[in-house]
């Protein structure tokens, strides 16, 4: 249908017979051609978004196993009422509950369905309220890594009087060794922050940011690479030929072409985040010791891991497939949205 | 394609004054180099051109890749800051203004772009495109900006059910007719065409030039239109400007300017087109050596070092535009009688060049590929009016 347009002469009125209403050519624009069909039918483009994104098999299982997760996590600790944080030493070091069907005599039960620790606290309870801290530092975390990251490389490349100042701040930040300046950052403001928020509330505020600062520098790099290059194409340049303001050039053309570099740095970011926050609180300067996180659980049970493998492999497995699927997700999306892919 | 006799005629008498008028317009680019970046140089990419574009009249702009054409064109609508120079539309000066001050005078002046491909967001639906100019500068409804859209696109010759597409669904053709439309969107008086066939085929070629035509009676358009296809500008043009070098050699009405150019570069240019008639005995010039970088141009006129008819004058002293007949204006020392009814040692060097000069009858054919560049794209002006692609370019 496209090729038939074309091979038409251009002066002719045009003879398709799809449309609703014809006007020949020789309509003038600004003059009123009164006809009811003058309203563009389009669909919404979100439909559009949405047929391509559900034909992506890998991000409906990832949004699905993402959905499930996130209500896991949410309502999980009003289905199953135990405190993550009692302790019952007398029944310590239960095994999962699958155990009992190969060992009969193992020490495991519907009491703990996932076992307990060596402190005997409740492994799905921790596991649940582990993964509320985890899966909320990791989107807090991400989501401001990329939003200063789009940010500064979008004023960067856009801005050719900002672009130095901005990048040799970029390589400043790129060239601090992060775990160094994650300690000191967190020895520093731990305590203000704990007296003004609130022991929990404080020490969340304060690693999300400190994980947010310290992972927006490669986002910033690739988006600023992007953002250069769209500049200089000649639909940037039409639109600045109508005389279009630079907030919203970039709302308008940068922004949404350079969406998928952001869309991979936010699934990259969101695992960075949360892997991040498991380091930290391996380190003893994140969460309080009696604060679980999915990565506090890992690091706990590293150390016995050949007896109890399954107290690391929850955990890990918690982490793993949130990662896996957003980074699903986070392809699917950037398919979708697309409109060359999309519609093929 | 309407012959070219009739559309001579019926532009002069809309000619009154000039819409555009450029005087000395130079735009430089800054070259940086060494660890520090120090601006070590310039790439004289437009240097010192001036003319003016009368009202309804289409001012075509040739020359080869590379001597200037699309940077005059942009710096001509400040898509650049210039280096110098000024531009006035319809006596406003625009070449010292803020972007901010010239976002008012954007919708009288708009551009259609070289590459269709490329000039249209590919995130953005054909509506949306065409609509951005309105979103910009009217304050219409949402309903009547929908409205305009649907008419454009009746007026560039686009099937209204594919408002809601996205541009890579279209053929090159039909994404040049977006791009016309969102250029017409604002009802502006004057259009930059920046090459806009030279990525189509040529059949489409013929289309969208009879749409450009077609536009410019029924809105009463003033179009410069930039090109290296000379039939194409021949059919359309109702002036021709030749650059070569950043520099504008030569600046005559379309009819004389073919019949006899002037300027030895011009001449050049014009002998490298191939003609149709397979019998007609073409005179060809053939320019040897490569054009000069324009970071680095040769002393005296730019043109010195190619030229055929090249004088000692031509290396020390930069001819100046002067108009040696009525509407045509040349720069070359050829045509300054000071120069030529000087001293005994300023005429020509060579007596074959003056000879080529009075009959074009004897070329000298040094090199096949020099001008191929030039004449690539050109094709054969027939009556039929469908210039076919020649394979026989350069030749």
């Amino acid at each position: 249908m496209t090729d038939r347009l074309d091979a038409e002469p251009a002066r002719g009125a045009d003879h398709g017979t799809e449309s609703l209403h014809m006007v020949p050519a020789g309509a003038v624009p600004g003059g009123m051609a009164a006809e009811g069909g003058s309203r563009i039918v389009t669909r919404s483009q979100w439909w559009d978004v949405w047929d391509q994104f559900r034909r992506h098999r890998g991000a409906m299982i990832g949004a699905a196993f993402l959905i499930f997760i996130t209500l896991f996590v949410i309502f999980g600790p009003w289905i199953w009422r135990v405190d993550p944080g009692a302790l019952d030493i007398r029944n310590k070091d239960w095994r999962p509950v699958y155990f009992l069907l190969w060992n009969g005599e193992a020490k495991a039960g519907f009491a703990h369905p996932l076992g307990t620790d060596n402190l005997g606290r409740d492994t799905l309870a921790n596991l649940i309220q582990g993964g509320r801290v985890s899966m909320a530092v990791g989107w807090a975390a991400m989501l401001l890594s990329l939003i200063l990251g789009t940010a500064i490389g979008v004023l960067a490349g856009y801005f050719r009087a900002l672009d130095g100042l901005l990048m040799r701040f970029t390589d400043l930040v790129l060239a601090l060794p992060i775990l160094p300046l994650l300690l000191v950052m967190m020895l520093l403001f731990r305590e203000p922050l704990r007296g003004a928020f609130g022991p929990e509330a404080g020490i969340f505020i304060l690693i999300v940011t400190v994980i947010g600062i310290t992972s927006w520098m490669q986002a910033a790099r690739i988006v600023r690479g992007d953002v250069l290059a769209l500049k200089e194409r000649e639909f940037v340049l039409a639109s600045r030929s109508i005389g279009t303001p630079a907030h919203r050039m970039i709302g308008r053309h940068i922004l949404p072409n350079v969406m998928s570099p952001i869309m991979v740095s936010a699934t990259l970011g969101l695992a960075n985040a949360i892997i991040t926050e498991s380091a930290l609180s391996f380190l003893g300067l994140g969460f309080p010791s009696d604060f679980p996180t999915w990565g506090k659980l890992l690091f706990d049970s590293v150390d016995r891991m050949a007896d109890y493998p399954e107290r690391v492999i929850w955990p890990g497995l918690a982490i793993s497939l949130t990662v896996l699927s957003v980074n699903y997700i986070g392809d699917g999306l950037r398919d979708a949205l697309d409109p060359r892919i999309r519609g093929q | 394609m309407l012959d070219a006799q009739p559309q001579a005629e019926a532009p002069k008498t809309r000619i009154e004054r000039p819409l555009v008028e450029v005087h000395d317009l130079t735009m430089h680019f800054p070259i940086h180099s060494g660890l520090l970046r120090r601006r070590t140089g310039e790439v004289r990419a437009v240097d010192g051109i001036s003319f003016s574009v009368m009202e309804g009249e289409t001012l075509g702009l040739v020359g080869e890749s590379g001597c200037g054409k699309s940077t005059a064109g942009r710096a001509l609508l400040r898509l650049y800051d210039i280096t110098s120079g000024s531009i006035r539309i319809e006596g406003t000066e625009i070449g010292d203004a803020s972007q901010s001050y010239l976002r008012r005078y954007r919708p009288k002046m708009q551009m259609v772009f070289q590459d269709p491909q490329a000039s249209l967001n590919p995130r953005m639906t054909v509506a949306a495109i065409i609509q951005e100019p309105l979103d910009e500068h009217t304050s219409l409804s949402t309903r009547e900006k929908q409205h305009k859209v649907l008419e454009l696109m009746d007026a560039v010759g686009l099937n209204r059910a594919f408002a809601g597409r996205y541009p890579h669904a279209f053929s090159g053709g039909q994404r040049q007719r977006i791009g016309i439309a969102r250029a017409l969107a604002l009802n502006p008086k004057f259009i930059v065409c920046d090459e806009p066939i030279a990525a189509l085929d040529v059949s489409i070629q013929a289309q969208v030039v009879n749409l450009l035509e077609d536009l410019q009676e029924r809105f009463g358009l003033t179009y410069l239109f930039i090109s290296h296809d000379l039939s194409m500008v021949r059919h359309i043009a109702t002036r021709v400007a030749v650059m070569y070098l950043g520099r504008i050699v030569e600046l005559a009405p379309r009819e004389p300017l073919y019949a006899e150019p002037l300027h030895p570069y011009t001449r050049a240019l014009l002998s490298a087109v191939p003609e149709a008639d397979p019998d007609a005995v073409q005179a060809r010039v053939m320019l040897t050596g490569d054009v000069p970088s324009p970071a680095n141009p040769p002393k005296g006129c730019n043109f010195c070092t190619r030229c055929p008819e090249v004088m000692p004058v031509c290396h020390k002293i930069d001819p100046a535009s002067r108009e040696v007949r009525p509407g045509r204006h040349v720069a070359c020392h050829l045509y300054d009688p000071a120069v030529m009814d000087g001293p005994e040692d300023t005429a020509p060097e060579r007596p074959e060049a003056a000879q080529a000069d009075a009959g074009r009858a004897l070329a000298a054919a040094v090199r096949q590929e020099t001008t191929r560049e030039d004449a690539g794209k050109a094709a054969p002006d027939n009556d039929a009016g469908q210039p076919a692609q020649t394979e026989a370019e350069g030749r």
